[in-house]
């Protein structure tokens, strides 16, 4: 009526119990009020309620923690530090003075400030009262109850530091026992202006309030404020049905508080490399070269040495090995990419060999004619001209000092490499460690490689450049390692139905070749397959169609003895050495298409086993062949299509070879004779 | 059978409260027993379905290979190459079923194959609540008849140390041992040769419980230990993340601990007793007998032994997902320190 506006300067208890006395409003005005605190709280509701009702529709939009307040009196800097967040707070923030009288003053303008216009005015209230901050609202607060209640002012100092924080989630219950209504305390005394002892019910809910507050050693968040956390989150989502939800809640609110999400600027550390490699692989996937045209699909269709690894996986899986579906067709992309990069005329997926950290995918292949790979001779030349350069700076050196008696010892001579394209070297090979990453050439392999390759067990670890320790000593890196044991197990391994390779048409006579046999096959038009049943049953079914390596490590035999008739003219002293080689005979191994069963046992029991794949259907199964001396080593083969594959780990070697590494160590190592 | 059903997602004690009296308290056994019986008698209805398929995954947790996850898992471990065809599949997903009916068990769970001459074996184990306890194990040779095998004992495997090589694939087959043995006659000591006939079930037996008590992990934190005693799974379990995955310290042997009284106080100190409760395989001897691999691109983190070859264990890191098999021919690598 006549009255000023209320002075937002000194806010106090009584706008707290407004704002309270809304919230309790929002809550749905189920709480009665009991016995307020304050008579003028007292008369206030009622009009409070009356007011609030109108404002409903504007405080709808703040979310506070009804279930906290017992709905007597948040402090005044709770509310007012909500409505930070919230600039549409409006509604019946009546600042009514401290006093005791001043409700009755004040009815008439609550009455007044019914409506539209009360929002305003209060906003208009409220900003003025956030400028000034929140430090303004504590001093008066402070004074506010100064004289009235003296011992609750700590509690109050210490409640309202711990509120900032979470100022956003609502007001809480203040324990001051003077502000309390709590409904299930029927027996509740009205406010005197005494300060009453804390009742031990008081005493208890203060207790558990400090007990929920604690923090740990390990963690600076207490119970309270995660629960605080939780129900504010709660209370954002309103999700269906909370209660089912809780414990999941409750979890992903603790982990997000432990792991704060970073800004969308900073990529997440921990998923680098798999976005990495996710990129690389995309990169398989892309076409090469953009969208041409037709034409490029027409040259694609037509003929590539891209060899169909689904189909193989597809009869792989039926045999109960390989690789899952997805990887194999990223093998699959990644062999078409070698195919693009490289001149080649025939490739094939070898398979995988395990190593420590990373593993091999392996491809064999063939270069189209004429494409010699011009990095290996380099390689050699340079290392033959290595060697001339140092015989003569050690003939110096022996004719300043004193003439040290030679050794007798001539290492024996080096068994010269095949020929690309033929014997061990057949075959091209190329490794890389997963779909995606670059292909690297494996160098050729030496017979010394192959025959050292025999006699050491060792793990691959997955680099090529690795040494290979062990002893004997292996001459080379893991690169080298890793291509004499694919040869070897090629070797082996490579096998096919009888009668789908056939030697072609030689007039040669087969003793001018020095008896090595055939090394050429060619396919046999007239394959007509075999049933399943008895590629299973026996093993002449099914051939060698790779040469066999010889003991001096190579397909075809060379006598060292030749080189050293040609060496004669260096002295005596190796006339003596021939003397112990004379006695080299020459190595024969089994020719070529040589049927399996002509193998030898390994530790009694036979080095292949075959199986169906699907003893249920005979009629569509396919037969399987495993080789018990390289296992991981399967070839299947069905009617007119059979394949062969290797996907394993080198952890398993043959029985046999453990003796033979024994053996060795306790042999005279014949370095001097 | 009125009550409200309302079927909880939520994982932990918090769960049962909605289930219908008849169910409460009960295994999941009991439960999917008595949800599936009531189907049959044509009291089905899409909420006692719902029901039943919440119990189940709420019951699956760890995933060692278990029967209802199967796909996937073997899907995931096939980076080993060695899996299992279709026709096993599915015969594997059948039978497995029928053997938790029959035996009563909590859960099944997948092995392995062990690779012989003429036939490979099977093997399934069944669990009971308490996931320490020791664990029954079926083989079988066609994935569809499962045969329960003896527990291990001492003399068992000490009788089958001698057997070197592969598997024949016969469980009847027999190896025999020539050895020596002393023999008291009458006063007279001497020594008689003596044929002992090794069974190839025995051998099985022992193989199997070597390569569990050796190689069979499960990540930390999969499994908590009550106060009370019995190990339990942990439902919220969710997995370990990138930078753990790619640590040994990470990983336990699912067995009962042998070296954790070896650790000193201070070590100790720092352990999690409701976590940490089994052996770790930091110390396992020799050193970098398990090789650590990220495939699929840091999307899977792989396990290999090298002290039994063919023993994978995969773990999508951040998921649930974890499971170990055996594809192997059952042979110890007693080369690996040479190897390595």
């Amino acid at each position: 009526m006549g009255d000023p506006p209320p002075d937002p300067e000194p806010p106090s208890q009584p706008p707290s119990s407004r704002r309270s006395s809304q919230v309790s409003q929002r809550r749905g005005l189920e709480l009665s009020r009991p016995q307020p605190a304050f008579p003028e709280e007292a008369e206030q509701i009622p009009l409070d309620t009356s007011i609030l009702q109108s404002n409903r529709g504007v405080l709808a939009s703040q979310a506070n923690l009804q279930g906290w307040s017992l709905g007597a009196s948040p402090t005044q800097q709770e509310n007012l530090t909500m409505f930070q967040a919230e600039e549409a707070q409006l509604g019946g923030v009546e600042y009514p003075s401290p006093n005791m009288g001043f409700p009755s003053e004040l009815q008439p303008q609550l009455y007044l400030e019914e409506g539209g216009t009360q929002a305003t005015q209060n906003a208009g209230l409220m900003l003025q009262q956030l400028q000034r901050g929140q430090s303004n609202l504590f001093q008066q607060l402070e004074s506010a109850y100064l004289e009235t209640q003296p011992d609750l002012l700590g509690q109050f100092n210490m409640y309202q530091r711990d509120d900032l924080q979470f100022s956003q989630h609502g007001p809480y219950l203040r324990d001051e026992p003077t502000l309390q209504f709590s409904p299930s305390e029927p027996g509740f005394t009205p406010f005197t202006l005494e300060v009453p002892e804390p009742e031990p019910l008081e005493l208890a809910v203060q207790n558990a309030k400090a007990y929920l507050l604690q923090t740990s050693v390990s963690c600076s968040l207490s119970l309270y404020e995660h629960l605080v956390n939780l129900l504010t989150k709660i209370l954002n989502q309103r999700p269906e049905d909370p209660l089912s939800i809780l414990e999941s809640l409750n979890r992903t609110t603790q982990w997000q508080w432990f792991h704060p999400k970073l800004d969308t600027l900073r990529d997440d550390p921990e998923m680098q490399p798999t976005y990495e490699m996710a990129d690389r692989q995309k990169a398989l996937f892309l076409r090469n070269g953009g969208g041409e045209g037709q034409q490029e699909m027409e040259e694609e269709v037509a003929e590539t040495a891209v060899p169909n690894v689904m189909e193989t996986a597809f009869y792989l899986e039926q045999a109960g090995v390989g690789l899952s579906s997805d990887e194999s067709f990223r093998i699959f992309m990644a062999l078409k990419q070698l195919v693009e990069q490289q001149p080649i005329h025939t490739c094939r997926f070898w398979g995988k060999i395990l190593g420590l950290s990373r593993s091999y995918l392996v491809a064999e292949v063939s270069f189209r004619e004429g494409e010699e790979e011009g990095e290996e001779e380099e390689a050699e030349e340079m290392m033959e001209g290595g060697e001339g350069m140092d015989a003569p700076d050690e003939e110096d050196e022996e004719k300043d000092t004193d003439i040290i008696p030679k050794p007798m010892w001539k290492p024996p001579p080096v068994i010269p490499r095949e020929e690309s394209r033929s014997g061990t070297n057949k075959y091209l090979y190329f490794v890389c460690n997963e779909p995606g990453r670059p292909w690297t050439r494996l160098p050729h392999v030496t017979p010394v490689q192959i025959v050292q390759a025999r006699k050491i067990k060792k793990f691959f670890t997955g680099f090529l450049d690795a040494p290979v320790v062990s002893y004997p000593p292996f001459p080379g890196n893991e690169a080298n390692y890793l291509r004499a044991q694919i040869a070897r197990i090629s070797a082996a391994t490579h096998i096919s139905p009888l009668g789908f390779y056939q030697f072609g048409e030689e007039e040669g006579d087969e003793e001018e070749e020095g008896g090595a046999g055939r090394d050429s096959y060619e396919e046999n038009p007239d394959f007509e397959g075999i049933p399943v049943l008895e590629l299973v049953d026996s093993m002449a079914n099914w051939v060698h169609h790779a040469q066999h390596i010889l003991p001096q490590g190579r397909c075809t035999w060379v006598n060292p003895l030749q080189k050293i008739e040609e060496e004669e003219e260096l002295g005596e002293e190796e006339e003596k050495a021939d003397e112990g080689m004379e006695g080299v005979e020459q190595e024969v191994g089994p020719p070529l298409l040589t049927p399996l069963s002509e193998d030898a046992e390994i530790m009694h029991m036979s080095p292949w086993t075959t199986r169906l794949s699907c003893s249920l259907c005979p009629q569509y199964s396919v037969a399987v062949v495993r080789s018990n001396l390289w296992p991981g080593a399967y070839a299947y083969a069905s009617g007119k299509i059979w394949c062969e594959v290797r996907t394993y780990s080198t952890f398993h070697l043959d029985a046999t070879f453990s003796s033979e590494v024994l053996d060795l160590g306790f042999r005279f190592h014949p370095i001097y004779s | 059978m009125g009550a409200s059903v309302r079927p909880s997602f939520s994982e932990g004690l918090g769960g049962e409260q909605g289930w219908p009296k008849a169910l409460r308290g009960r295994g999941p056994q009991a439960v999917s027993g008595i949800l599936t019986a009531l189907g049959r008698a044509g009291l089905w209805s899409p909420r006692r379905q719902l029901l039943l398929a919440t119990w189940q995954a709420l019951s699956r947790a760890l995933v060692t290979m278990d029967a209802e996850s199967l796909l996937l898992s073997l899907e995931l471990a096939s980076g080993s190459g060695q899996g299992l065809s279709p026709d096993r599949r599915a015969s594997l997903l059948t039978s497995l079923l029928l053997v938790k009916r029959d035996y009563r068990y909590d859960r099944v769970l997948f092995w392995g194959r062990i690779l012989g001459l003429v036939a490979d074996y099977y093997i399934a184990q069944g669990l009971s609540e308490d996931q320490l306890a020791p664990r029954k194990t079926l083989y079988s040779l066609n994935c569809m008849e499962w045969s329960l095998l003896p527990p291990a004992t001492e003399e068992m495997m000490a009788q089958t140390s001698v057997v070197k090589g592969r598997f024949m694939g016969d469980p009847s087959h027999e190896y025999e041992h020539t050895e020596l043995q002393k023999i008291n006659e009458g006063g007279k000591v001497f020594e008689e040769e003596v044929v002992v006939q090794i069974k190839e079930e025995t051998r099985l037996v022992s193989i199997i419980d070597q390569i569990d008590k050796a190689v069979a992990i499960i990540p930390r934190g999969a499994l908590f230990k009550t106060p009370f005693g019995p190990i339990h799974v942990n439902r919220t379990f969710e997995g370990l993340s990138l930078s753990e995955a790619k640590k040994l310290s990470s990983y336990f042997h699912f067995r009962e601990p042998v070296q954790l009284k070896n650790k000193t106080l201070l070590e100790k100190a720092d352990l999690d007793p409701s976590l940490d409760f089994m052996d770790s395989l930091e110390h396992d001897i020799p050193k970098g007998s398990w090789s650590i691999q990220m495939e699929r691109g840091n999307a899977l983190v792989v396990l290999r032994s090298l002290l039994w070859p063919g023993l994978t264990f995969f773990h999508a890191p951040r998921t649930k997902n974890c499971g170990y098999i055996y594809v192997g021919t059952g042979e110890k690598n007693i080369d690996l320190p040479f190897m390595l």
